[in-house]
């Protein structure tokens, strides 16, 4: 009952961190980038695609992955805060790639070997080398910004300052994972801990940057409570859906 | 004697990949079988990239080729085992050459994600290349310079 709703969870996390990261196209700073930022884009809404119609068919209602993504409300939404986190500038956007990365790939990883769900370990054998690029490129981009200029050090670590607060989020399962991992679909969230505090160490060092210590971590988006950003996200994302109700290409 | 799975292969082989349309899918390894099912064409389809905008079109372009052959036709998209690079044949790998994209060093494993791998040029076959950008015109692919003819070509990724 609740694996549906787990998987929803993962699919919200996709989706709303590729549209915000395809918010970038048409206006990055360089050639490059406005190629790369799409197609990370493009991975994360593939990956969440598959997931959509995945849980749409296990809750056994009828939605399809259209009516998941375009007929949801704010409230409804079950992404965590990281990814709804605007743009703002490239420090906040290749940092907020580079935690949800850091926590996708092992978590994808474990579910190649733990999951019971033979389209989730299919999602898992892709998603896992595409999450190990966008460690790489954000990664890149974290170190050359942080170990830069002065002005570029600045801004990587207000990116660190205001972002940090909401990487513990990722490692909380709601309810329904929690009924997900016991069921031995999903892996257990707090499990990956280790993995991802590996990861971001060595990134940070190599940027000259400190990971901070977060007294009050901001979570909430599992339960439906978002940040104001989101309601303005979405209703970019469904108007047209909205105005068209059952509209198709 | 031809039998209707052979001739069924033969049209869904011999679709091209609409971004890169020098090499087919069964050349790509995308197309994994056809089988004849209670009188149906069914087609296997591995996607590429999670997100690999063509898929679609793949698929309407491979179920087009079984009527056009006088099929009745369905597509399964196969996700498990997913792709890698890894399936794309000899003859595919010789074309994307010919074609001017250096085809993905062989085995797409862990070791060639994490750079290290040495691309050649698909032009003057020199060693001596650099990476330009990790993403390139389309999901599957990277910018890369060889830095002996100094031309920018495309490089298949491994995955």
């Amino acid at each position: 009952m609740a694996v549906w709703q787990a998987i929803l969870e993962l699919a919200d996390d996709h989706l709303v961190l590729g549209h915000r990261i395809s918010e970038w196209c048409g206006h990055a700073p360089m050639l490059e980038e406005d190629l790369a930022l799409p197609n990370m884009a493009l991975d994360l809404i593939g990956s969440a695609r598959v997931l959509y119609d995945h849980a749409g068919k296990l809750e056994g209602a009828g939605r399809s992955e259209d009516d998941l993504a375009y007929l949801r409300g704010e409230r409804e939404y079950r992404n965590c805060l990281l990814v709804e986190r605007p743009n703002e500038d490239f420090a906040h956007t290749m940092l907020r790639s580079l935690y949800f990365a850091a926590f996708m790939r092992p978590y994808w990883l474990k579910t190649l070997e733990i999951s019971s769900d033979e389209t989730l370990r299919g999602v898992a054998g892709k998603a896992e080398k595409e999450m190990a690029y966008h460690i790489r490129h954000a990664g890149e981009w974290v170190i050359r910004l942080g170990d830069g200029t002065e002005q570029s050090a600045d801004r990587m670590r207000e990116a660190v300052a205001s972002l940090h607060i909401y990487v513990d989020e990722l490692f909380e399962s709601s309810d329904v994972a929690a009924e997900a991992e016991t069921a031995g679909v999903l892996p257990v969230r707090g499990d990956l801990r280790a993995a991802f505090d590996a990861t971001i160490a060595q990134i940070f060092a190599e940027a000259l940057l400190e990971v901070p210590q977060v007294p009050y971590p901001q979570t909430g988006g599992r339960a439906g409570l978002h940040g104001e950003g989101l309601g303005h996200l979405l209703a970019e994302m469904q108007s047209v859906h909205r105005a068209h109700p059952g509209a198709t290409w | 004697m031809v039998t209707a799975a052979t001739r069924a292969w033969a049209a869904a082989s011999a679709v091209p990949d609409p971004e890169v349309p020098c090499v087919n899918v069964a050349e790509l390894g995308i197309l994994r079988d056809v089988r004849i099912d209670g009188g149906v064409a069914v087609a296997r389809v591995s996607p590429t990239y999670s997100g690999c905008p063509a898929v679609l079109a793949i698929e309407l372009a491979i179920e087009a080729a079984l009527r056009d052959a006088g099929f009745e036709a369905r597509i399964e998209r196969v996700l498990t085992p997913p792709w890698t690079t890894d399936w794309i044949t000899p003859e595919g790998r010789e074309k994307l050459r010919a074609y001017g994209i250096a085809p993905p060093e062989e085995s797409g494993g862990k070791a060639t994600l994490f750079g290290a791998a040495q691309v050649t040029c698909p032009r003057c076959a020199s060693r001596d290349t650099e990476r330009l950008s990790e993403f390139g015109s389309t999901a599957c692919k990277a910018q890369y310079r060889c830095l002996s003819c100094r031309e920018p070509f495309d490089y298949f990724k491994c995955i």
